[in-house]
């Protein structure tokens, strides 16, 4: 009997739980919020600890719950979703950490917070389409508040504007697996009687169907050019929030694209293929170009998640196997780093000296008044660049040698988004943190922000917090054959079969 | 014929119980209620008509389905009893918002004619005759209009009374001109008879105008454009409680009525299945016409009202596009999912009012900005705002996304996109991503926006808020676990 359905339930548990508490005093709702996260990444790890790779999703729960729809309670695991698991257990506690400085609502903040990841973790854990899709929309409305009270530079408009890209993907992914259960027959919603009913739909149909599943859980990823809820939502959203968008809840569109639409509709893939290549090709250069030029950190970081996402759906869209495990690594990999440059923009800079304008930046020698954060930022800089020893590289590189071997132009493309993500992370990191004070000028231009009180030390909680992810994205670095074990046996199994042997003849 | 007058007694049980509690609440108050003060009069009819409620509730219970009686004049199917049961249910929550509600004068009266109302709807569920489907109708319309005029310190309310009259009016007459062509080309008042007719005899250029006649009713009643002109007005002006039943109990029995007309009464002039071959007289194709526009329409107007009575009138119209859409799955794979979606689409509207209900007890309740801050004044009160508000919006775990979901699969399996319905189920889930900007609007304010003065907690009475945790309750659990309808079908 494995615990890993306790987990969505302990954390929804959690979320009710940290909102009585929270009510009645902030730093009890705090630690009921870790507490809940710490349960989830400690149920997770352990049942990572005694998890056997396997081809198969293996069944945790098996029941009827609508029977007259052929809708079955089903969770399952596989060493894809487990990575994925671990990667929010992770990246939740780390966000809790960083969230420790949320004052106002703190009961309504944590029980928002806590329902957003028990959706994620519910996604994760899915093996009916049905349920899969209950669990990505619960997911979607707490994003909403998050962002709109809690949050900052036009929150309300950010916080709107991603829930409706939100939620227009997921009707779109809502009308196309409806249409397959219908046009098809399907007896249920099972990934297996959907991707039989999908097998009776006309090429025609399948083609439109697949773009409008596909499409829609690429939404939530990122894919150019439906990304751009992404950098305005995660510069509004709240630093713990940003931490969990990058972090985890694009990679359920990503997850939704690599679990439903590929395995569903085979043929439709290969006739996508060449689109989705380009498009993910065009997110990475685009999104990076664009993060050179801007003058907000946070932009900068959002556009780089957007870059680095756009890796992901490289991934999936060579439809090979050993490029699909690189964008299953990509996930874990993008989410721990793009977490922990949040991290250091939204909790450690912003909150310490209120700007998040480079040039006012630039203007404060950071990295002698906040030299922690300077060095926690090159250090995630580093593994955002995809330097070896940290987990961007192995990723990356099998990203770009299974896109190699699939279309040389991409692989070309995508490389020089590698050069221009370096270019981007190095001069955002001289920018920010080893400018100079240069004289009477800037002092008074950056008003009293660049007074040379000594700032407020990295506290606890964002050391451990930092200190979580760092060793999340060197241990994964130095040695990413610890997910890959679990990745590749489930790339073997059947349900991807077709879609690799269509996808890469 | 005494066995046959005893099942028609033990069929009519429900309205006779609440036709004597209605008699009960007018003498209670003429006899116990003199020279008592307001509040207290409202307590007790209130009380006493719940208590008729209950006892109908239970009485239906009792007698479970009974099939059809007095020579198929009512037919107490399976539907028939869950649409009972149903509007009850939706008429002792409307009963309920009155308790928080601002006391107004002649309250025995007005609980009286809502009883009344509710025997007008217990009637439509289970007629199967023309006859007994309009004498249905119109007890519960002529009720309706008075219960929505019942305020006369307020303008308004005398225009809703009187928009939502003549045009109802003008929908009976349609209606009963339609009947009596139908009677005329028959020669029977018996949905089965007619329709068996109807296939012997298919019916011509006459036949479709009687049908159309019909239509016209059942878009009237269920508020499917074009004919929902009336809702923004009626929800707007009418008192809170009359609101509530009109856009909930009202709805149900109609599309209960209307469903049976339609496919065992007319079924015969439903039009193929295939787009290309459905003949003249063909309703499918328009019903899924007007709730295509219903869609269209309702979704899109609702995002320009500032008004929040507007807004759920035009969000009432989006809703009537997705039940008709069920109606016309209904033919193949039965009530069911129809049924789930009115039920819980009622239940989330009528907790919605009961918010406003409470929340205008202290300051006027009308625009969008009047909710500001009702998270301070109440948390229960704006935590139930939440489900029902998510619900209509079709988020899960909550009844309003199974409903949608439900209803738009049934509508697909008809024949994917062969068949009209398919097109229209693609368009209610665009429409419902349109839908969730406007209803997130409504939250924003209740939970989100600081009103510039700081406001006081406003005082909930006990019964108020445990109606309204009952009726987000529900919704979360019959989200959960649909199969507690869905199952019964």
């Amino acid at each position: 009997m494995s615990l890993l359905p306790w987990i969505p339930y302990v954390t929804f548990a959690g979320a009710l739980l940290a909102y009585v508490a929270g009510s009645r005093s902030a730093r009890a709702g705090r630690v009921v919020a870790l507490l809940t996260a710490l349960a989830g990444l400690g149920l997770a790890l352990v049942a990572a600890a005694g998890f056997v790779p396997g081809q198969e999703l293996q069944t945790l729960v098996n029941r009827a719950w609508i029977p007259e729809l052929g809708i079955r309670y089903h969770l399952a695991v596989d060493g894809i979703s487990l990575t994925l698991i671990v990667l929010t257990g992770v990246a939740t506690t780390a966000a809790v950490l960083f969230s420790w400085t949320v004052a106002d609502r703190v009961g309504e903040f944590f029980a928002l917070f806590l329902g957003l990841i028990g959706g994620v973790y519910g996604v994760f854990l899915s093996a009916d389409v049905f349920l899969f899709f209950v669990f990505y929309e619960i997911a979607i409305v707490p994003k909403y508040f998050l962002i709109a009270l809690w949050g900052s530079t036009r929150r309300e408009y950010g916080a709107m504007k991603l829930v409706l890209y939100s939620f227009a993907g997921s009707g779109l992914v809502l009308a196309g697996v409806l249409w397959t259960y219908g046009s098809g027959a399907a007896e249920g919603f099972s990934l297996g009687a959907l991707t039989a009913a999908a097998a009776r739909l006309s090429p025609v149909e399948g083609g439109v169907v697949f773009a409008l599943v596909f499409f829609g859980f690429a939404t939530l990823a990122g894919l150019f050019p439906l990304h751009t809820w992404a950098p305005t939502g995660h510069v509004a959203a709240p630093t713990g929030v940003s931490m969990l968008l990058a972090g985890v809840v694009m990679k359920l569109g990503a997850y939704g694209c690599l679990r439903v639409a590929l395995p569903l509709f085979p043929d439709a893939f290969a006739a996508w293929q060449a689109t989705l290549g380009w498009l993910a090709v065009a997110g990475i250069v685009y999104a990076g170009l664009v993060a050179l030029v801007q003058d907000d950190f946070k932009f900068v970081i959002g556009y780089s998640s957007v870059s680095h996402m756009g890796f992901v759906m490289l991934g999936l869209a060579t439809g090979e196997r050993e490029a699909l495990g690189g964008a299953v690594l990509q996930m874990f990999s993008h989410g721990v780093i793009a977490g922990l440059l949040f991290a250091v923009v939204g909790r450690m800079v912003y909150e310490r000296t209120h700007t998040r304008d480079l040039t006012e930046l630039q203007a404060l020698p950071l990295h002698r008044l906040l030299p922690g954060a300077a060095a926690i930022f090159v250090v995630a800089g580093l593994a955002s660049m995809g330097l070896p020893g940290f987990s961007g590289f192995p990723s990356e590189l099998t990203i770009l040698v299974g896109a190699w071997r699939h279309h040389v132009p991409w692989a070309l493309a995508a490389g020089f988004g590698v050069l221009v993500a370096g270019a981007f992370t190095i001069k955002v990191m001289q920018r920010a943190f080893f400018g100079q004070l240069r004289g009477a000028a800037d002092a008074t231009r950056v008003g009293h922000a660049a007074e040379h009180a000594p700032m407020e030390p990295l506290t606890l909680p964002e050391k451990a917090g930092a200190t979580l992810l760092i060793a999340a994205t060197v241990i994964v670095g130095l040695k990413p054959d610890l997910l890959l074990d679990w990745i590749m046996p489930a790339l073997q199994s059947p349900a991807f079969a077709l879609t690799l042997t269509k996808g890469h003849p | 014929m005494t066995g046959d007058y005893g099942a028609l007694g033990r069929a009519l049980l429900p309205e006779g119980v609440l036709v004597a509690t209605a008699l009960v609440v007018i003498l209670c108050d003429l006899v116990w209620g003199r020279g008592r003060g307001r509040e207290s009069r409202l307590q007790a009819s209130v009380l006493l008509g719940l208590l008729g409620l209950v006892a109908a509730c239970a009485v239906l219970w009792q007698e479970g389905v009974l099939g059809e009686v007095a020579a198929g004049a009512l037919n107490l199917d399976f539907l028939a009893v869950a649409v009972r049961v149903g509007v009850v249910v939706l008429s002792g929550f409307s009963l309920l918002t009155l308790v928080g509600g601002s006391v107004r004068s002649r309250p025995a009266e007005y609980v009286a004619l809502l009883l009344f109302a509710t025997v007008g709807f217990l009637q439509m569920a289970a007629a199967q005759t023309l006859l007994l489907a309009f004498l249905g109708l119109e007890l519960a319309s002529l009720s309706l209009y008075v219960l929505a005029g019942y305020d006369r310190t307020r303008s308004e309310s005398a225009e809703a009374a009187l928009k939502y009259y003549l045009q109802g009016g003008v929908s009976a007459a349609v209606l009963l001109f339609g009947f009596s062509l139908l009677y005329g080309l028959t020669g029977s008042i018996g949905f089965r008879e007619i329709s068996l007719v109807l296939v012997s005899h298919p019916p011509g250029a006459l036949g479709a105008v009687a049908v159309g006649m019909v239509l016209v009713a059942f878009g009237y009643k269920v508020a499917v454009a074009p004919f929902h002109l009336w809702a923004p007005d009626v929800y707007q002006g009418a008192p809170t409680s009359s609101a509530a039943l009109i856009a909930s109990a009202s709805k149900l029995a109609g599309v209960a009525l209307f469903w049976r007309l339609l496919w065992s009464g007319l079924g015969p002039t439903s039009g193929g299945v295939n787009l290309l071959s459905s003949g003249p007289g063909g309703w499918v194709l328009v019903v899924a016409g007007m709730a295509a526009a219903s869609l269209v329409l309702g979704n899109l107007v609702a995002l320009a009202q500032r008004n929040l009575r507007r807004l759920l009138a035009y969000s009432a119209i989006g809703h009537a596009g997705g039940l008709a859409l069920g109606l016309l799955a209904a033919g193949e794979v039965g009530p069911g999912p129809l049924f789930y979606y009115a039920a819980t689409y009622g239940l989330a509207t009528v907790g919605i009012f009961g918010c406003i209900a409470l929340a205008e007890r202290e300051k006027s309740c009308e625009t969008l900005e009047d909710l500001a801050g009702l998270w301070r004044r109440s948390p229960v009160v704006a935590a139930c705002l939440a489900v029902f508000v998510l619900s209509l919006a079709g988020i899960p775990p909550l009844a309003g996304f199974f409903g949608k979901f439900v209803v738009f699969a049934a509508a697909l399996r008809i024949d994917g996109l062969g068949h009209p319905a398919g097109w229209v189920a693609l368009l209610a889930v665009v429409m419902s991503m349109v839908s969730l900007y406007y209803y997130l609007i409504v939250l924003k304010q209740a939970w989100l926006v600081v009103p510039p003065t700081p406001p006081r907690r406003m005082a909930v009475p006990l019964v108020a808020s445990l109606a309204l945790v009952a009726a987000a309750a529900g919704l979360v659990v019959l989200g959960v676990f649909p199969s507690i309808l869905l199952g019964l079908f």
